[in-house]
């Protein structure tokens, strides 16, 4: 059967290049690279190679800034508690925006229950953080804000920049999750003014199993995780040296390739975007229109009077792999909270579909996809009673209203008591 | 020696067989026309809507038809509903249960239970709509 694969936010295949370089690591180069024999000054060796190439990739000043974890939400887990712990004698504030990975949003809960305390900054319709909403939610407690580059559901890129300038005025150290945007969008951390940084290489043609976080090195981070002496003793564990060998490469390629991703995405986003919207009617684009403020590999769209899973299933069936937003996809029953966050009526966000797009999707590929996507909604709005009293005249598109009948997120949110549009608190 | 690690195999699917096909090839999808009862519901857990329409003659379901604003599971368990009760007395379908549809589907996900719960409680309003545009047939005899 025919695959077309628009998950790449999920996972990515990683490069034949970086299967070749981690395949010595399980045979003859399998040292530990705490020994001090030739078996682990090789496997040293290999992990100072990565820890230059990643490096290199987000432009950190030296190798020594580079900390390897098992995968991104680790790398976020280290970064929060870690800054948290470490600063806990200068105060216990924490702010965050509310639409950050769980992975943050999670460590963050978790400080709560403790002494810390958070203030989670909204963002606007678009996704987008104030910096100013930032600046207003520091206290003299805070030792510590995170936001991230890009919205992992949304794609808009965030002015971290400028959230960095007032981190750098207030002395707070700066987290940021890019974990959406490595391999994906130029990374300078010291332009940023980043203090920590996070990376999933899987994301970007690398391995699973591994994780990476920046740290500058006047930023106090204390371990969560005790053993060993591993990671200048701020990760204890044996080193995942096929993985970080793996994620080294992977960012080499990445940071050479990257003009040329960027633009093969935007042109393929570009022609999704505009073939849904010539194909389907009632479609909606959350987040940034695609251009300077939207990342080039995502697209995410709710279709009106149908849900997300039967359109993920049905896609699936074709052939073609996609991701949702909508509370029957996610195991909580719940619409994303970015979703939430962004104002979106529930009714809305049950239609959620999640693309993403990577360096090997060709625009034959992206005809194929709207092309089914246009069966499928028809054959999903067929069965949907929604659709059907749209039709009548009986409720209204929220997306385009007509003027005739109730709204359908009114409808919705009556029938089944859930607000019509969940309004960040 | 090779090992199976099942990753090689290219059939996989979120459902069992039985919910896979009611979610692709529904069974009584629509609307009954003249229908004599209709019930709305939707789901308090994830904001799906279900709507089953009933067509009953002799105080027995002739006709059940639905649509669905939902999940495939949803999707699923309201086509099958919609087998099962066909034929039945107002009063026997009165007491429908989920667990018949989740038994007629081979079993849901715990986390797709309330979709089950969903079609029982659209099928229900209908009876409910039905008996109150036809109080005469409450008091009934039906069988
Ligand atoms: S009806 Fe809610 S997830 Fe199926």
């Amino acid at each position: 059967m025919r695959r077309v694969y628009l998950d790449h936010l999920a996972a990515t295949p990683v490069l034949p290049e970086v299967l070749a370089a981690m395949q010595p690591c399980f045979l003859e180069a399998f040292g530990n690279p705490s020994s001090l024999h030739q078996h682990g000054l090789r496997a040293r060796d290999a992990l100072a190679r990565a820890r230059a190439q990643i490096a290199a990739l987000i432009n950190a000043e030296s190798p020594e800034e580079i900390f390897f974890t098992s995968g991104g939400t680790e790398a976020a887990n280290l970064a929060i508690k870690g800054v948290a712990y470490a600063n806990q004698r200068r105060g216990h504030h924490l702010v965050v925006s509310a639409i950050e990975h769980p992975s943050v949003l999670g460590s963050v809960e978790f400080l709560e229950k403790q002494a810390f305390t958070a203030t989670r900054v909204g963002v606007d319709s678009q996704g987008w953080v104030d910096p100013e909403a930032v600046r207003a939610a520091l206290t003299d407690q805070t030792i510590l804000i995170a936001v991230h580059h890009v919205n992992h559901d949304l794609g808009a890129i965030e002015p971290v920049a400028a959230v960095g300038r007032i981190a750098a005025q207030r002395g707070i150290p700066l987290f940021v999750d890019a974990t959406a945007s490595g391999g994906w969008l130029p990374i300078d951390v010291q332009a940023m003014g980043a203090s920590l940084l996070s990376l999933s290489p899987h994301r970007f043609y690398g391995p699973k199993g591994v994780g990476v976080l920046y740290r500058h090195r006047r930023a106090r981070l204390v371990s969560i995780l005790h053993g060993g002496v591993q990671e200048g003793g701020r990760r204890a564990g044996t080193e995942n040296v096929p993985a970080i060998v793996g994620a080294g490469v992977a960012a080499e390629i990445a940071r050479r390739e990257l003009p040329e991703r960027i633009a093969h995405t935007a042109k393929l986003q570009a022609r999704l975007w505009e073939g849904v919207q010539h194909r389907i009617s009632y479609v909606k684009l959350n987040g940034p229109p695609p251009g300077a403020q939207r990342i080039s590999t995502t697209l995410n769209l709710s279709t009106e009077f149908i849900e997300g899973e039967g359109q993920l299933l049905l896609c699936d069936l074709h052939g073609i792999a996609v991701a949702s937003g909508s509370s029957c996809v996610s195991k909580s029953l719940k619409i994303s909270h970015v979703l939430a966050a962004i104002g979106l009526d529930h009714a809305l966000a049950q239609g959620n579909l999640i693309l993403s797009l990577g360096k090997d999707n060709t625009s034959e590929e992206i005809d194929y996809f709207v092309t089914t996507f246009a069966q499928v909604v028809e054959k999903l709005r067929g069965m949907s009673p929604m659709w059907a009293d749209f039709q009548r005249g009986v409720i209204d598109s929220v997306i385009q209203p007509s003027g005739r009948g109730t709204s359908f997120a009114a409808h919705a949110s009556a029938l089944a008591g859930k607000p019509a549009a969940a309004r960040p608190s | 020696m090779r090992f199976d690690t099942g990753l090689m195999s290219d059939s996989y699917t979120l459902y069992n067989q039985t919910v896979m096909d009611h979610f692709l090839n529904p069974r009584n999808l629509g609307e009954v026309p003249d229908a004599d009862g209709v019930g709305e519901v939707g789901a308090a857990a994830c904001g799906d809507i279900m709507k089953i329409s009933l067509k009953v003659k002799d105080g027995r379901i002739e006709d059940a038809r639905f649509k669905t604003f939902g999940c495939g599971s949803a999707i699923a368990s309201s086509s099958m509903a919609t087998e099962l009760i066909k034929g039945r007395t107002v009063a026997e379908a009165m007491s429908f249960s989920n667990q018949e549809v989740i038994q007629a589907l081979g079993g849901l996900p715990p986390v797709k239970i309330h979709c089950s719960v969903l079609a029982e409680e659209a099928i229900k309003a209908a009876l409910e709509d039905y008996r109150k545009r036809h109080p005469e047939a409450a008091g009934q005899p039906e069988r």
